[in-house]
C-alpha cells in the first residue's frame, strides 16, 4: 500500500482530529475554569487560585455527598463482583441449561433505559423504606454494574483450561480449592478491574441517584445535577477536575492489572 | 462438591458443577436481577394499565394529547439526529484508529475511552459553560466579529443534540472500530494487489465488512438516546421536552403516577421490542473488550 501522504489520508487525518478535539475539548476546558480567580466562565481563566477546591472540601454538604457515593460505589464494586464472577463462573463450569435466562438477564439492564428502572425503583423502594438509603442505593447500582462485571469475567475465565482445574481435582483439591488455588489467581487481574469499573460507575452514577436519593441523603452526582440546574456555581469545574482525574486513576489501574493479566 | 472431588479420577463430569452448585451459585445473580430489576418495571407496567382501574386510558392520553405526541416525536427525531451525527463523525475516527500504530493509536484510544469513563454529569456541565451567554462558544464568535449579539444556545434543542452526540459518540466509535480491526489486513492487501485503487478497496471491501459495526454501534446510541434524561434536563428547554424528562415532570411535581409509568411503558416496550428484532446485531461484549 502507498503510505499516507496523498490528500485524501491528509483530509483523513484533519477530520480525525477534529473530531478528536470535539470529544476531548470539552472534557479538559474545566480543568483552567477550576483554578481561575474572577468570572470562572472567562475564558482563557485569569489568576490562579485554589479556592474552588477548598469551597469543595470545606463545604458540609459537598464532603456528605461524596461520603455517601464512596460508601455506595465501594459496596456496589464488592456485590456486583462477588455475584457476579459466581454467576459467570456457574455459567462457563455447570450445567448451562439457563443460558437464554443468563443473557437476557445481562442485557435488560442495558438496554432498558436507566429512567424506567430509576422511576420503578422509586416507587418500589418507597414501599419498602429503602429509598435514599445506602442499601437502596448498592441493590441499584448492583443491577447496572453486573452486566459489566460478567463481560469482564466471562472473558478471562474462559480462557482457563478447565483440565487445570479437574488436574488439582484429580490430586484430591475440592472443587472449591481448585477454583481458589488454581483458577482465582489466574483471574485476579480481571476480577480487580472489574470492580474498579463498578465503582466508577456507581460512583458516576447519575439518574437512578436522582431519584433514589432522599432530602437528606444525596449522592454527589445528584447534587451536582442540582448544583447545574440551580446555579452553575465554580465549585463544578473543580469537583469536574477531580472526577476527571478520578477517572484517569482507574482507567490507569485497569491497564496496569491488564497487562500483568496471565489470561489476557 | 468434596464427593465430585472424590470420586473420579480422570471423568469428564470432574469439570463440570454439579447442578446444585450452579444453582447456588447462580442465585444471588437471578434474585437481584428478579427484585431489583424485573420486578419494579413489571410494576410500573401493570400501574400503567390497572390505574385508577382497568384500561388503556393512560395510554390513549399519550398518543391523543397533541402535546405529548410531540414530546415522543422529538425524541424519535432527536434520537434520530444523535444517531446519524455519530455515525459520520465517529465512522472516520474507527477508520483512524484501526489503522493507527504505536503513540498515535494510544492516544486515539485514550481520546475516545476516557470520556467514556467520566461522568455523564461532567461532560453536562463542561456543555452548559461552553453554552453560556457569556460562555467560551458565544465569546469566540463575537471576538471573531460573526456576530454582535451572543447566540441563545443553552436550553435548546442544538444544545441537547449536541451533548448527547458528545456524550454517545464512543457508543458508535467502539462496536465500528471492533468490526474494522477483525477484517483481516490481506483483504486490503489481496484487492490492492489485483489493482483496485485505496478508494475501491474501502468502498468494496472495508465498509460492507464494517457494516455490522456501525449498526451495531448506531443500534446501541439510538436506544440509549431514546431514553437520555441527564442532558435533556439540564440543557434543554422546559418547552421542548423529551420523553424521559416529561417522566421526570410527571412524578416530581404532578405526581400523576398512572400516566407517567404509561410513558415509562411506551419507552420501555419500544426500546425492547427494537432490541428484540435486531439482538442478533448488538454486540454488547465488544463495548468492554475494547474500554478495558
Amino acid at each position: 500500500m502507498k503510505p499516507p501522504t496523498d490528500r485524501g489520508s491528509l483530509a483523513l487525518g484533519a477530520y480525525v482530529y477534529a473530531v478528536l478535539a470535539f470529544i476531548i475539548v470539552p472534557l479538559v476546558i474545566v480543568i483552567p475554569m477550576s483554578f481561575s480567580q474572577n468570572d470562572y466562565l472567562a475564558f482563557p481563566p485569569s489568576g490562579f487560585t485554589l479556592k474552588w477546591y477548598s469551597e469543595y472540601f470545606d463545604s458540609r454538604q459537598w464532603r456528605a455527598a461524596t461520603w455517601l457515593s464512596v460508601q455506595v460505589a465501594l459496596l456496589t464494586a464488592l456485590f456486583a463482583s462477588v455475584i457476579g464472577t459466581a454467576a459467570t463462573y456457574a455459567m462457563i463450569r455447570g450445567h448451562s441449561r439457563l443460558v437464554t435466562a443468563f443473557q437476557i438477564a445481562l442485557i435488560g439492564p442495558i438496554i432498558v433505559p436507566h429512567i424506567a428502572l430509576a422511576v420503578g425503583l422509586y416507587l418500589f423502594f418507597q414501599t419498602i423504606g429503602l429509598s435514599g438509603t445506602i442499601p437502596g442505593f448498592v441493590l441499584a447500582h448492583t443491577v447496572l454494574t453486573l452486566p459489566f462485571v460478567v463481560f469482564t469475567m466471562a472473558a478471562a475465565l474462559g480462557k482457563v483450561d478447565a483440565n487445570l482445574e479437574a488436574a488439582a481435582m484429580s490430586c484430591g483439591a475440592t472443587r472449591f480449592q481448585a477454583f481458589r488455588l488454581v483458577t482465582l489467581p489466574l483471574v485476579l487481574p480481571s476480577l480487580a478491574s472489574s470492580a474498579l469499573f463498578a465503582f466508577i460507575i456507581s460512583f458516576d452514577e447519575p439518574v437512578v441517584s436522582f431519584f433514589l436519593s432522599g432530602v437528606r441523603q444525596k449522592t454527589l452526582p445528584r447534587r451536582m445535577f442540582e448544583d447545574i440546574e440551580q446555579n452553575l456555581t465554580p465549585v463544578i469545574p473543580a469537583i469536574a477536575t477531580l472526577l476527571i482525574m478520578l477517572s484517569i486513576l482507574i482507567l490507569l489501574g485497569a491497564h496496569v492489572l491488564r497487562s500483568r493479566s496471565v489470561t489476557r | 462438591m468434596t464427593e465430585a472431588g472424590r470420586s473420579h479420577f480422570w471423568h469428564s463430569d470432574g469439570r463440570r458443577l454439579s447442578g446444585l452448585s450452579t444453582l447456588l451459585l447462580l442465585l444471588p445473580f437471578f434474585t437481584i436481577i428478579a427484585f431489583v430489576f424485573v420486578y419494579p418495571i413489571l410494576q410500573l407496567l401493570v400501574i400503567s394499565i390497572l390505574e385508577p382501574h382497568p384500561t388503556l386510558d393512560n395510554y390513549a392520553r399519550v398518543v391523543e394529547n397533541p402535546v405529548h405526541m410531540r414530546v415522543l416525536m422529538r425524541t424519535l427525531w432527536t434520537a434520530m439526529l444523535v444517531t446519524a451525527l455519530s455515525v459520520v463523525l465517529g465512522f472516520p475516527v474507527a477508520y483512524y484508529m484501526s489503522r493507527a500504530k504505536g503513540t498515535v493509536a494510544a492516544l486515539v484510544a485514550v481520546c475516545v475511552i476516557l470520556p467514556l469513563w467520566s461522568s455523564v454529569l461532567v461532560r453536562t456541565a463542561a456543555w452548559s459553560f461552553l453554552f453560556q451567554r457569556n460562555g467560551l462558544i458565544n465569546s469566540a464568535l463575537m471576538s471573531l466579529g460573526l456576530t454582535s449579539q451572543p447566540f441563545k444556545l443553552l436550553y435548546t434543542q442544538s444544545a441537547v443534540v449536541i451533548a448527547m452526540t458528545h456524550v454517545l459518540l464512543p457508543f458508535m466509535i467502539l462496536p465500528i472500530y471492533g468490526a474494522l480491526r477483525s477484517i483481516p489486513n490481506d483483504y486490503g492487501r489481496a484487492a490492492a494487489v489485483l489493482g483496485a485503487t485505496r478508494l475501491r478497496t474501502f468502498l468494496e471491501v472495508i465498509l460492507p465488512l464494517s457494516l455490522p459495526g456501525v449498526v451495531s454501534g448506531s443500534l446501541l446510541v439510538f436506544l440509549t438516546a431514546l431514553g437520555f434524561f441527564i442532558t435533556p434536563a439540564l440543557l434543554g428547554s422546559p418547552q421542548e421536552m423529551m420523553i424521559s424528562t416529561l417522566v421526570s415532570k410527571q412524578i416530581r411535581e404532578v405526581l400523576d403516577w398512572p400516566f407517567a409509568a404509561a410513558l415509562v411503558g411506551v419507552l420501555t416496550v419500544f426500546v425492547t421490542l427494537l432490541a428484540i428484532i435486531f439482538s442478533k446485531m448488538l454486540r454488547f461484549d465488544r463495548l468492554m473488550g475494547n474500554a478495558s
